[in-house]
């Protein structure tokens, strides 16, 4: 079934349908107008999915996937564009350009917590770089993967974009085909097999995977701000379950009291006493997650760390944001990507003493700092290898479409957003245009003395050199 | 760490935390420390310059002429584009992070969301860590130190890996990248497959490889084990398109270029080399003659032409004429000399496309011309095929330029010249499709071994309460103004702000 769909993409893209700027702008703005017609079925799908207050679809989906639509409309025609470089003196004369071009058919993965933004989002990138595409949504987002089955083709060029559902085995009948590209979100396990696959036959790769991401809290800051901006960006954030949530925070021993307690105060104040009534609050996503994480907390040296929260809801899937202290650094909570509404506090001496404990775990996908002082600043962003890193906030830096989105290490390779996205799914093709003229014989053999004389200058940019090379010195005897 | 063959024999575990240790010591971040690096490189390519041309010739029989041209000099003046330029690449890059304002009619499209204003965005590039080279044969100096020198501007750790089957160079790599770098951070792992396979064992912060399809896929099956990001520069049949010249000086020039792209270039065993022409019925007699009376101008004596590497790619390459069917089609050349591993420049005229010489990369100083009717024609035999490394075209007409640019896919495109492009800093240096991913040369080298942070701070000062919960449909609303173009719901709103 897989290859029938990638055998009519690739007559499809052959016959060089989705090379038109014309054509892929108008995908982009009939995807616009789905976002926009739609905005209620697909708050409704990521409810269904994932309990997924309607502000959070708002802001964190269906705002960002318009923007990054319009984004790449507005960019397209400059992004599409030969760029012009400088020429060589050793070809003088010529004149040389990068001419950006699409990869060919690509296969998107799409991933459960943000199903409906982290689709549309390399799709936009795909479209606008004039490539046919294969969207598998995730099968653990059923309502929001069927929406997508229904929608796309209402809106979109069928016969160069489409939806693949399904969930093991229609992902492994896709991933034993020839793509120009695959484009994956998810982890890093699944995501080895992606790219063992990629490699049968040479495929490039883009993965979006997880990690850890660390939120150092110094004691210098504007607290209540600082930890409203955690709480949002933990709890308020798919309750936890995104790739760029706060895994654990970094705090000084004498800080920490101070942090629990604000933590504790903000955390009513936005989710009430019983936040598993609150309909602020996303819940677990399905019943195997839920139990990956109770059972994190369920041995007694992790139980007893818990300072807050912990209250769960099985039939519901909810977690309530639970705060952890101390917890020991060899237990699963501590060593795995929690992905979930635990937020571990690991104390430390001095707040310098963060940057170490950070760079002795994998590099994650995001690392946040929170504090005024500009030396630690300075020390975090200069040696703190991550995907990308965000002073007293968090998450925001992904909804800048200047900056790129992307691991690095095991979190991942590549990364998209705004011209980034059009990069991804493009191969910059080097062009050189030379003329007759400039015919130096110096290069040719018999490789004489005084050939290679000139050679030596011209190669080195001597302009004496190239005058004498191109007067055709030195003469030869026909 | 014990010797590099006790190393071998535990699997090199040793080698590359050694590596790591170093790294993460930040020796390899310091600015100093890479200029001092691409300081080294140079002295090294000036110092041993004549040793260089002597491995060269011993491995492939290379002319000094030829290694001069394609590996020292170019190289030389690689290097020091970079030392010139790492700091600027190094340096952090702005972003913008104008408040953006999302509507169909705002015609600056900015950067930073309502909820994020205000903020500073930058790029900070930084090393990706400890990472691997593996080098090819054909260009062993080049092939090695070109990207030896980006990963280093980029303030890498190194192990370089040079092919085994050029023994003299890779001897050479051994004794003297140590001397003249700093050998706790740069390192020579010298052997076969086996040590290729007992590398990759391990994890890499990036993996380049240079080499054929079929280890390209070993090595980046074994990387996918780490999740190690991998570039790989493989080969292809690099077609020669042929346009008709009406000019005796253009056709000259042509064949010339063609000449030095094929039997010039390491007798044509290079990813780069013109695999095959591509011209129009009536032109390629004339053609065939042009190369006959030039391809006896200039190789006046043997040694301006390499020798076949080994045995082995001798045998293979007389293997291609073993077929009656290909043997009848040579109209030029066709001798073999094995004592010497030396193929005389052959010619042939349409063997048939089904053959091994017409589907296999030759790598060797055979050349076939196809012709076509017309030579638009080529247009569509290259689109059948896989996407080549380089495409060339000699032609004057600025349609089929347009037409070849646009309609075919390749690494790159060079018109009227061949190889040339190698040289260039300017533009990048890589595959497509079947002839690999992942580009380098200048500054491409240096990003090629670089990650892109994306670095985003704020400050305390401003703070909208809607963006946190508990989230009613008054709160909605404020935030649909601040994401249209709404000034005075956003006035009134920003009023309502601080806490």
């Amino acid at each position: 079934m897989a290859e029938a769909v990638v055998r009519e993409l690739r007559a499809s893209f052959t016959a060089g349908r989705t090379r038109p700027v014309e054509w892929r702008a108008a995908q982009l703005t009939a995807l616009v107008r789905m976002i926009e017609e739609k905005e209620a079925d697909i708050s409704a799908a990521l409810q269904a999915d994932l309990a997924k207050p309607h502000m959070e679809s708002y802001l964190h989906e269906i705002s960002l996937a318009k923007a990054s639509c319009k984004f790449s409309l507005k960019g397209m025609k400059s992004w599409t564009k030969p760029e012009k470089v400088p020429s060589a003196i050793t070809t003088f004369p010529s004149t040389a350009q990068i001419v950006p071009e699409p990869l060919g058919v690509v296969l998107i993965i799409s991933a459960w917590n943000y199903p409906f933004l982290l689709s549309i989002d390399p799709v936009i990138g795909a479209i606008a770089a004039g490539n046919a595409v294969v969207l598998k949504p995730s099968e653990i987002a059923p309502a929001t993967s069927s929406l997508f089955a229904k929608l796309l083709p209402e809106y979109v060029d069928n016969s160069c974009i489409k939806v693949v559902e399904g969930g093991v085995d229609e992902t492994t009948d896709l991933l034993e085909q020839k793509w120009d590209k695959i484009f994956y979100t998810g982890n890093g396990t699944i995501g080895r097999i992606v790219m063992a696959a990629a490699a049968k036959h040479l495929t490039p790769v883009a993965l979006e995977l997880g990690g850890k991401c660390p939120v150092i809290v110094d004691s210098d800051v504007d607290l209540h701000v600082a930890v409203k901006r955690i709480v949002v960006g933990k709890w308020g954030c798919n309750n936890g379950q995104a790739c760029i949530a706060p895994d654990y925070i970094i705090t000084t021993k004498s800080f920490a009291p101070e942090l629990v307690d604000s933590l504790k105060r903000v955390i009513k104040r936005f989710y009430g006493e019983d936040p598993l009534q609150s309909a602020d609050m996303s819940r677990i996503v399905n019943s195997k997650h839920f139990n990956r994480l109770t059972s994190l907390v369920e041995d007694k040296k992790v139980a007893d760390k818990i300072v807050y929260g912990g209250q769960t809801d099985e039939k519901q899937l909810k977690i309530a944001p639970t705060l952890l202290l101390d917890v020991p650094l060899d237990t699963a909570l501590m060593t795995g990507e929690i992905f979930g509404p635990y937020l571990p506090i690991v104390t430390v001496e001095k707040i310098e003493d963060s940057i170490d404990f950070i760079n002795s775990k994998t590099k994650p996908l995001a690392a946040y700092l929170f504090t005024k002082n500009k030396k630690l600043q300075d020390n975090f962003v200069t040696n703190v290898p991550a995907g990308g890193m965000l002073v007293n906030d968090v998450a925001l830096h992904l909804t800048n479409p200047h900056l790129p989105f992307g691991g690095v290490g095991e979190s991942g390779m590549g990364s998209y957003h705004g011209k980034f996205s059009f990069d991804c799914f493009t191969h910059k093709k080097a062009v050189l245009i030379r003329g007759f003229g400039g015919e130096a014989t110096a290069r040719y053999p018999p490789y004489t003395q005084e050939k290679q004389k000139i050679l030596r200058g011209l190669i080195n940019g001597s302009f004496i050199a190239l005058i004498l090379a191109l007067l055709g010195f030195p003469r030869e005897k026909r | 760490m014990g010797s590099l063959a006790e190393e071998r024999a535990l699997g090199y575990g040793g080698l590359v935390s050694d590596l790591r240790e170093v790294y993460e010591s930040g020796r390899t971040k310091d600015l100093e420390w890479r200029q001092s690096q691409l300081r080294g490189l140079l002295r090294l390519l000036r110092e041993k310059e004549e040793e260089i041309f002597d491995v060269l010739c011993e491995d492939l029989g290379k002319h000094r002429g030829e290694s001069f041209r394609d590996e020292v000099g170019s190289l030389a003046k690689s290097v020091e584009d970079k030392l010139q330029n790492f700091k600027k690449w190094a340096a952090p890059e702005k972003a913008s992070s104008l408040l953006r304002l999302i509507d169909s009619d705002c015609s600056q499209p900015a950067a930073t969301p309502l909820v994020a204003f205000p903020a500073t965005a930058f790029v900070m590039p930084e090393p990706l860590g400890v990472v691997l080279i593996f080098s090819c044969w054909n260009l062993p100096i080049g092939l090695t130190l070109e990207p030896l020198s980006g990963a280093l501007a980029a303030g890498n750790a190194v192990v370089v890996k040079p092919s085994e089957l050029a023994p003299s160079t890779a001897a050479f790599l051994a004794a003297n990248l140590p001397k003249y770098l700093d050998s706790k951070a740069v390192k020579v792992v010298e052997g076969g497959p086996d040590v290729g396979e007992k590398l990759m064992e391990h994890r890499w912060d990036k993996v380049l490889f240079t080499g054929s399809s079929r280890v390209g896929r070993l090595i980046m099956t074994k990387a996918a084990k780490h999740l190690t990001p991998v570039a790989l520069e493989l080969g292809s049949k690099c077609p020669c398109i042929v346009d008709w010249l009406d000019s005796n000086r253009d056709s000259q020039v042509a064949v010339n270029r063609i000449i030095a792209a094929k039997w010039g270039t390491c007798a044509g065993q290079a990813c780069i080399a013109i695999d095959y022409v591509l011209v129009e019925e009536e032109f390629a007699p004339i053609l065939i003659e042009l190369f006959k009376s030039t391809l006896k101008r200039f190789f006046t004596k043997p040694e301006f032409m390499a020798r076949i590497l080994n045995k082995k790619h001798f045998q293979r390459l007389n293997d291609l004429l073993d077929d009656p069917k290909v043997a009848s089609t040579v109209v030029h050349g066709g001798y073999f000399n094995a004592k010497t591993l030396s193929i005389e420049p052959t010619i042939l005229l349409n063997p048939p496309l089904d053959s091994d010489i017409m589907t296999e990369e030759i790598f060797g100083p055979l050349l076939p011309i196809i012709t076509v009717k017309k030579i638009e024609d080529s247009i569509k035999f290259l689109k059948s095929r896989p996407k080549p490394l380089a495409i060339y075209g000699f032609t004057r007409n600025e349609k089929l330029k347009r037409r070849i640019i646009e309609e075919t896919s390749s690494g790159s495109v060079t018109f009227n010249d061949a190889i040339v492009q190698y040289g260039m800093d300017s533009i990048p240096f890589g595959g497509v499709g079947a002839s690999g991913f992942g580009q380098y040369h200048g500054k491409y080298s240096f990003e090629m071994f670089s990650h892109k942070k994306a670095v985003l701070k704020r400050s305390f000062l401003i703070e909208f309460m809607f963006r946190y919960p508990p989230w009613d449909d008054s709160k909605i609303g404020l935030l649909r103004h601040a994401f249209r173009y709404d000034y005075i719901s956003l006035f009134l709103a920003l009023l309502g702000l601080r806490r």
